[in-house]
Order: structure tokens, then sequence, then C-alpha cells
């Protein structure tokens, strides 16, 4: 029996704020997590199937052309080139395999061929030492250097910029750059592929089984019911494993010619190379405002590049047209078409830099004007989404705002480069949050059993989001049970499909799928009640309806197994629908040395329910985390000559470690989204990003008076900026 | 090649090619995954193992030279149904979120707070002969090898600083 629901209404009944268990918000421990911190929890390459053997990925060493000969690997068992093999990763929810035939070039570093030896040492040996012969081919790498493609229905204007411009009491027209940044994930890219007949089962890091199924199964040229993919944790995912890539493909052509198993790994160069890099961009942002600080005029256009052929590109400007109002907007995205390393979706497509970047914009424009940067986000705030006129599912960032300045002490920011401790410069910054909030179509199956304890079984991944534990108290509340008494099994596909992890969306699409399988449930113990469901309640393995009270093994008769499924609906059209938050840093600049270190950081955010508010704070702490990394330290270079990725590993790609990170400080604004179905919740794992950046650097500007527009603010950029 | 590794209290002998790592040969020819590899070239600390007490990345140390070493694995420090105090203040902490950089940074902790014991000064130290205020600039200096890219860094120093408390080695908040 399955539950289903379009979300095309609101939804005010706050039903699990009534439920009796009290369990949901709750900062439980996460259930898997005694196998995490023992070493016990098995991710991708981490399973022995009797006879397995080792693949390692040989990559291609020029820009673009075709590999015309591979010679012998002594000492392996094959030397793979088959022509299903994919030349780069899939994008996220594609229905169908990336583009194949390894033999033809796109980029430096892509995947050519699989070498299989009995050891890993013997095929990484016959790997490296592989003579290839290429036809190389003169392609365009330099995104500058190419007339960039501006795809029509990208682009946008309401009224006229120019002419706002022109008669704005104080305006902002300045460029920024952004560099290439990777998502660098702790687990590098692995599958282990094992054949049973005419069917496949692959264990590999994936982020959504069943899109990821429908891409494998089209690469391999097979039915998708002859494809089985497992991912019971995954080490980190940021977007990176959206999608299938090389490896995973390769492993299961492999281990059907060999007839074994086969395990292949990327090599932490590989990932730099395979996985998806979020585009570099350029920015140009426009802001024209009146003598009080309301805006006028607001321009965003953004280059960003691309393979040529791909359909994604960084949807940098998505929440520009939202966040602020003016009368007169406008909105370019140009794509530039080469050949690096494929672009595609890391952790906050498009606001991740977008954003961080307008705010960054914003402080700008209130230097200018001689505004508080608060008060000027206070006075723009629209009342309905510009342009379309639809009103917000709910809209809180003028409190998140308000409580934001109050917290972390706002009021005593003291004017630019005035706070001087020593050869240190002390600033503060801020910037809003925003992110786009989707559901997307998910399915869960709950198994309520007579002793007291309940399954749940989708095919939905955990990546450190915390999706074993929330999906367990969500059904614990709404099946009255103790948390410790639901398990949730996830990340298989012989379980119902799920939204998978990506977007935000994963906890409120699956987390929405499960509460219907439960309701669905206290739909049948309330007729075995004699009650109607809205009059149950459910407690510690107890029913109670008015003075009847009953155990659940009276109730149910073995097993109760009920199917929820959420699909997207009216709402989305209907409503914008968007998380808010804002952020809050200080920090130190080096007066000499031009170094940045961050003292304090804070977030206020809004994401409607929290589903485990301790889980939920470990995400906004990470994304914040993203956020001083992409303002101070990540940069992925590529060599202008061939565009190859130059810094290609953890030592040349700076992401923040334990010394870059103050105890950082997050709190949550109470909210109820009544449009995004019953849970009321909206996503998280991407808000604490978005906008993080733009805190920092302008900390960095109050500190010193540097205004850094060329990310990372490193500190030759800095210094560059500071007195002699 | 013939070796014997002492691992986690217990003689494994093992028949492995000379380029094996001490990595591999946990992951691959013992099936102790709970060691992780991350960069295979000693830039994340995800490998990080105890070897006579003392933290190394199993990346970067062959096999064969573990030999007449005691090593000390993640799978050594304690079971989901036992866990040693600092796996108990990660899991109360939330120290992790994906889990994979998880067990270096804990078999770090381990050695790292044995180090603090010893007087081992760091860059973040008042003094060179302690003793040292556990602060959070101290621990972050002391753990920044070992990188989390979910970025449960506050929460890992938080546990560790927990732990540090519950031996009486803090001496100051």
């Amino acid at each position: 029996m399955t539950r289903h629901l379009r979300v095309d209404g609101p939804n005010h009944d706050d039903r699990l704020d009534h439920m009796a268990q009290g369990v949901i918000g709750q900062p439980l421990n996460r259930l898997e997590g005694p196998l995490k911190v023992t070493g016990r929890a098995t991710y991708a390459a981490e399973a022995r199937p009797e006879g397995m053997i080792y693949g390692v990925l040989v990559q291609a060493a020029i820009p673009a052309g075709k590999v015309l000969e591979i010679g012998d690997a002594p000492g392996a068992l094959a030397v793979i080139q088959d022509k299903r093999m994919i030349r780069y990763g899939a994008q996220g929810m594609d229905e169908k395999g990336p583009t194949s035939g390894p033999n033809q070039v796109e980029y430096m570093g892509q995947a050519i061929a699989l070498v299989v030896a009995e050891t890993f040492e013997a095929a990484r040996h016959a790997a490296q030492n592989l003579a290839i012969r290429y036809k190389a081919k003169t392609v365009p790498v330099n995104p500058e250097a190419v007339t960039p493609e501006l795809p029509p229905k990208k682009q946008s204007a309401v009224g006229n910029v120019d002419k706002a411009m022109r008669k704005a009491a104080f305006c902002v027209d300045q460029v920024w750059h952004t560099p290439a940044q990777v998502a660098a994930a702790m687990e590098p890219h692995a599958a282990i592929a094992e054949w049973d007949g005419n069917s496949v089962t692959i264990r590999a890091g994936l982020q959504m089984l069943s899109s990821n199924r429908k891409q494998m199964a089209d690469a391999l040229g097979i039915r998708e019911s002859r494809v089985r993919l497992l991912a019971p944790y995954v080490g980190g995912g940021f977007g990176s494993k959206l999608g299938i890539n090389a490896e995973a493909v390769a492993a299961a052509i492999a281990a059907r010619e060999l007839g074994r198993p086969v395990m292949v790994a990327m090599t932490r160069q590989q990932v730099f190379d395979l996985a998806h890099r979020r585009s570099e961009t350029r920015q140009r942002i426009r802001l024209a405002c009146d003598a009080d600080g309301h805006l006028s005029g607001i321009g965003h256009e953004a280059l960003v590049s691309s393979l040529p052929g791909s359909e994604f590109s960084e949807p940098v400007t998505q929440a520009t047209p939202f966040t602020y109002q003016a009368a007169h907007r406008q909105i370019v995205h140009a794509v530039a078409r080469i050949h690096r390393s494929p672009a595609g979706s890391v952790r906050a497509p498009g606001e991740a830099v977008g954003v961080t970047v307008f705010e960054c914009a914003m402080d700008e424009l209130a230097e200018a004007a001689g505004i508080d940067p608060v008060d000027l986000r206070l006075k723009n705030i629209p009342d309905v989404e510009p342009t379309t006129e639809r009103p917000f599912s709910s809209h809180k960032l003028a409190e998140a705002l308000r409580e934001g300045a109050r917290r972390f002490g706002w009021a005593d920011r003291r004017p630019t480069g005035q706070r001087v401790e020593g050869e240190w410069l002390i600033g503060m910054g801020m910037a809003a949050a925003v992110r786009v909030n989707m559901l997307v179509e998910s399915r869960a199956r709950v198994t309520l059993v007579q002793d007291g304890h309940a399954i749940v079984e989708t095919d939905m991944t955990d990546i450190g989001t915390g999706t074993y534990t929330i999906l367990g108290q969500l059904a614990a509340e709404m099946l009255g049970l103790p948390a410790d008494r639901v398990e949730v099994r996830l990340g298989d596909t012989d379980f119902p499909p799920a939204a998978g992890s990506g977007g935000s969306f994963g906890a409120a699409s699956s987390g929405n799928s499960v509460y219907l399988a439960c309701e669905e449930i206290r739909s049948r113990i309330a007729k075995a009640m004699g009650c109607n469901e809205a009059d149950l309640t459910l407690q510690d393995g107890m029913a109670r309806a008015g003075n009847v009270v009953r155990s659940l093994a009276e109730l149910v008769d073995g097993t109760i197994t009920a199917e929820g499924h959420l699909e997207p609906g009216k709402t989305e059209k209907s409503h914008r629908q968007a998380t808010w938050g804002s952020h809050w840093a200080e920090v130190a600049v080096n007066r000499w040395t031009g170094e940045v270190r961050v003292r304090r950081m804070m977030g206020v955010f809004a994401c409607g329910r929290v589903l485990n508010e301790k889980t939920a704070r470990s995400q906004c702490l990470g994304g914040m985390t993203f956020g001083i990394g992409i303002a101070l330290t990540e940069a992925m270079e590529h060599d202008p000559r061939d565009g190859h990725a130059v810094s290609h590993d953890l030592a040349e790609y700076h992401i923040p470690t334990h010394a870059d990170v103050p105890a950082l400080e997050v709190h949550f604004l109470p909210e109820r989204d009544a449009y995004v179905g019953p849970l009321q919740a909206k996503g998280l794992g991407e808000l604490g990003i978005c906008g993080a950046g733009a805190a920092v650097l302008n900390a960095i500007h109050n500190a010193c008076g540097v205004r850094v527009r060329e990310l990372p603010a490193t500190p030759d950029r800095i210094i560059a900026g500071l007195d002699p | 090649m013939q070796i014997t590794l002492h691992l986690n209290g217990t003689s494994h002998p093992l028949d492995v090619d000379p380029r094996t790592t001490l990595l591999d040969a946990l992951r691959h020819h013992l099936g102790l995954t709970g060691t992780k590899k991350g960069c295979d070239h000693g830039q994340c600390g995800a490998c990080t193992v105890l070897m006579d007490g003392r933290r190394i990345n199993a990346c970067l140390t062959l096999a064969c030279m573990a030999e007449g070493h005691d090593i000390t694995t993640i799978e050594g420090l304690g079971t989901p149904g036992n866990l040693s105090p600092l796996q108990q203040q990660f899991l109360d902490h939330d120290g992790f979120q994906c889990g994979y950089c998880t067990p270096g940074q804990i078999c770090s902790a381990t050695g790292m707070l044995d180090e603090i014991a010893a007087g081992w000064p760091s860059h973040a130290s008042d003094t060179l002969d302690g003793p040292f205020a556990l602060t959070h600039a101290e621990i972050a200096e002391r753990m920044s090898g070992n990188l989390c890219r979910c970025a449960a860094y506050s929460n890992i120093v938080a546990a560790i600083r927990q732990v540090a408390q519950g031996t009486g080695r803090e001496d100051a908040a």
C-alpha cells in the first residue's frame, strides 16, 4: 500500500509538533556513529569479494585529439579500452550515461583505459609505464580567450540598468574573479563491480542511486533491472558523486571481461581531473541606489566555462533575481566552451560563488552610500518575488539579519582600519545567506514489526548529512517508538527509489516519503483501534485513543508495511521557495605579511523545521568552512597552455585545516514552511556556504581597507593593497 | 616477500609485494578498512595509525618497514560496544559527518594527547617546555595534519578538549 502526496498546496497542520514521542528535532547522536568512530562503516572500496583484482585508470596526456595506440602492459592481466567507457562523469539527475568512447580525448587527464592486475601494486606500475601514441589537436583552453555563448534562456532584463546607474545617488560597478574550485571529498571515487550471470552489482561512492542506476544501465547497454548499486556509506560528496564516473563504468566492464570482481579507486590526483570542478567565474556587478540606499538598479553578468556540448553551466546568478528588489535589473550569463576538466555541480552550485560576490558588492555599495551594511540589506528586501510577483513560501532574511547583528555584537564594529592590536588589524564583516529550495520525487518503505521496532528502507544516501539519523527520528516520532527501535537501511537500489543527496533536497524529499509511509501505517493502526488517525496517539510502543490504550503487539499482526511517495507539485511554481540566513565574521589581518586569521564566525539560518539540531548544526559548520576556503585558500589552477589541472592534490589545493577554523557558532531561527510538504522542512546542506566567504572578505576590508576582487584573498593580494 | 605485522596486539604473517604500503597491507590484505586512503601521499591524514604509540601516515610507510613495531589502528582503539573515551566524545560532539577522515582524526588525537603529556611543544604553544594550556588554538594546530572536508573541526576540537578535561590533562579552558 502506497500513500502518495503531490505538494500542490500549503500544509499548516504542524503535525510533527503534535506527536507524542518527542524525538524529532532532538540533537540525537548519529545512528551509524558508533560504526564510523570505530572504523567499521564500510565505504566504496571496502569490500573484498573472493577473487577480486585491481584496476588503475590511465589518463590522457594531451588536451584533445585521438588515442592511436596503447602498448602492452607486462605484468598486467588486461588493458581495457572498451568503447563504452565514459569520457567524463554524469551530471546530477541525468537519465542517460555520459558520452562514451575513451579514444576521443576532450581534456587533459581524461580516462582513456584501465589496466587490471592481480595486485594494486602491479596494476599501478603497469598503468604508469604504458606506451601511448596520440594524435593531438589544438583546442581552446582559456575561458577569457574565446567568444562565449549567450544562451537566450539564461539572459533577462527589466527596465534599463544603464540608465539607473547614470541617475543613481551612489553606485558600484566592479568585476570579480573566482577561481575553479573542487569538492575534494575525503573519500576518493571508487567502485567494486561483480557480475552474477547478466546482472552486475556495483558498490561505489554515489550520491543519487536511482538516477545513477539509469546512467549505469545506459552506459553499459543493459537493462536497468540488471544493475544493482550499493552505497551504504559515502565519504563525502559535495556534488562530486552526483553522477556515475569513469571508475565505476570501467570496473563493471573489466569485471565482465575478466570474469572476476574488479576494484577501481581513483588516485587523489585523478579525482581532481575527473570529478567535476566548479567553474571559475568572472562576475561584473552593477548596483545603483538613491540617497537613502534604496536600490534602483541591479546588474549581474557572469562568465563561466564548460566543455563544448555540456548542458551544465554554473548558475552564478540563481539567487540574484529574488534576493533584493530594484526597478531596473539585468542578468547576463555567458558560457566559454573550453577544454578543461569537466565543470559541474559543487556544493551550492550558483550561490556559493554568486551570492558571495554579490554580497561583497553590497558591502561596497554600503560603504559608498555611507549606510550600515545591515541597514542597506534591510531596506531592499522585497515583499514578493520581483518580476514574477510570486509570494515567498516564507521569508526570514530580515529576522536573520537582526538576530545576527544582535548576537555577534555588530554595534561594536569600528570604521575601516581603526581597530589595531599590535601588528594585527581587526575587522568585522557580514553577508546575507540565501539558497533556492526544492523537492524531488522520493519513495521509502517503512515496516512496523509487532515487537515494537520499525525498519525504514530507501535507496537514499547518507553522505555525512545525517540521513540515517533523521529518517530514524521521523519514523520514531510518527510511530511512537524510541529512536533506537528504528533501523534505517539506505544506499541500495533494491530499496524504493529516493531523491538522493544533492541540491539540499535530500532530507526534506526523503523525509516526506518516510512521513507518508508512517502516516499510512498510523491509519491502519487507527482502524484496528476503531478511531480516526488524527485522534490516535502513539508513544513508546503503545497506542492510545480516548480512554483506550493498547500495545502495538496486540494491534499489529506480524508486520505492517507501507510505502510513501512524495512528488513536488504546484507550490514549486506558485511560491518562491528559498532558505535564508546571515553570516558574520571577525578577522585579523597581519599588517606586514597580509596573513588573515578568522577569529570569530557565526551563522544564523532559517530552513523550516530542523529535524535534528545536532546534525543540522554540523551541516552549517561545514558550509561556513567551505566559505572560509572560498575567501582565503581554495583555487584550482589550470595551465594556460594545455588546460591541465596544476593544483591537483591536497598540498596544492588548500582546503581549510583545523588551524584555519575557529570555534564556529550556529543559530537556527524557528520556522515552519507550509509550502514544502507536511514536514515543513527545507534544505540546509548548502545554505551555510552561500555568502559565507563574503562575510570574511568584507571583514578583511573593515580591518585593513583592502578590497580583494580576485579570489582567494591570499597574503600577496592583500599586501598589494596595504600601505607600504 | 614474507613479513609479520604486529597489529592491535596480534601477529599477522603476510606475503606482500615489496611495494605494498602499510596502508594497502591493512586495507587490501588484512581487510582492516578502518584506516582510510584519502590521498595516498601524506597530505590528508586519513590513514593515520599509531606505530609504537606515535602517529604516522600509513600511506608513507611500506608494510615491510612496519615489521618489528607495534601498530595500532582504529580497530584496536575500541569497538561499537566499547568505545574509547575519544571515540565516545567524537560521537557525542558530532565530531564527524561522512566519517571518512574520522579514524585518522581519532588515531591522531590519541597520539597527540600523549605528545602533550610527554611535554612536546607546538607552534601554538606559549612555552617550549610546558605545561601547555589546551586551548582551541593549541589543539587545532596539533591536529592540522588531519583534513576534514565536511569540516567538523569545531566539534572535533571540542571532543578532544572534553577528553583532555576528563583525564585531568587540560591546564586551562
